[in-house]
């Protein structure tokens, strides 16, 4: 388990690595691609694209195996419906990254940047996630911690 | 009709960090066998008496550390916050609310499913960029904050 962490690890330094030298850490460049009525900055299309041009070549080499490079099993996201929960949720955060520019990743590097605004901004996303837990565990108490796993 | 703003624009810097960001989703994905999902990682370390704790601490640990290896090289790059403190609670609430109940976020979804060629990523991609474009588009040109 030490070498999946350091993998881990590096995999989370390199991702804030990227956020950073793109650009994206900073919410007013973010917003500055939302803003498509104002004068509209492209930027984080040719991110998104960067990135899904890796990442086609990684899924389609991990389509064709059970085991990782390293041996652990593939977990890949078992559920495939569209369901409203889906949409509905993803449509909300989209609003707060409306509001914000921040989305959890760039949050993430902002606050380590010692940001105080992404501190605030983490801290309320965290208080969002435990909130969704507890309302998860009211509404369906027998699904225990096997929720919210696996799922993408 | 779309007003490019040339000056604000980077698109060298973007691809590089884009492809930065593939191959850290690429790295987890071919050595650990997950998807770099951060809303994931993030929202289930919340959950009481969950495993897979160490990894998942790690890997947030990388993101949140990245200035300060940034720092022992170069200065930070900007970072421009201009909602107010009220705006952010409500837009960190709706984030992580939202992320959770959707299963994903700009990683999960944006980069990882659509690489996977997953529609479901597809359908949360485009609710997420359909109501952030809503969004600022409300809050710049109709209430012109």
């Amino acid at each position: 388990m030490m070498k999946y962490s350091v993998t881990s690890l590096l995999a989370g330094l390199i991702f804030g690595l990227g956020l950073m030298v793109s650009g994206m850490a900073n919410p007013e460049k973010v917003l500055g691609f939302l803003d498509i009525a104002g004068l509209w900055d492209p930027s984080l299309a040719f991110v998104m694209g960067g990135a899904i041009i890796v990442g086609l070549v990684a899924f389609a080499v991990a389509r064709r195996r059970t085991l990782s490079f390293l041996g652990f099993t593939m977990k890949m996201p078992a559920n495939n419906r569209i369901e409203p929960r889906l949409v509905i949720g993803s449509m909300m955060f989209g609003i707060g990254w409306g509001i914000a520019g921040f989305c959890p990743g760039p949050a993430l590097v902002a606050l380590g940047a010692g940001e105080i605004k992404a501190v605030v901004f983490v801290a309320s996303m965290v208080a969002g996630m435990m909130a969704f837990e507890v309302i998860e565990r009211i509404k369906r108490p027998s699904l225990g911690d096997t929720r919210g796993y696996q799922k993408n | 009709m779309i007003d490019i703003a040339w000056s604000q624009f980077t698109p060298g810097a973007a691809l590089t960090g884009g492809l930065l960001i593939g191959l850290a989703a690429a790295s987890f994905l071919l050595l650990n066998g997950r998807i770099a999902g951060i809303s994931g990682i993030l929202g289930s370390l919340l959950v009481p008496a969950r495993r897979d704790i160490l990894w998942r601490v790690a890997f947030l640990a990388g993101l949140v550390g990245t200035p300060s290896l940034w720092l022992l090289f170069s200065e930070l790059p900007p970072i421009q916050v201009d909602a107010g403190y009220p705006a952010l609670i409500v837009a960190g609430l709706l984030v992580g609310i939202g992320t959770r109940y959707g299963s994903g976020c700009t990683s999960g979804h944006g980069v990882c499913g659509l690489s996977r060629l997953s529609p479901r990523s597809l359908v949360a991609t485009l609710s997420f960029m359909a109501t952030g474009f809503l969004t600022v588009f409300v809050i710049r040109h109709l209430m012109g904050v």
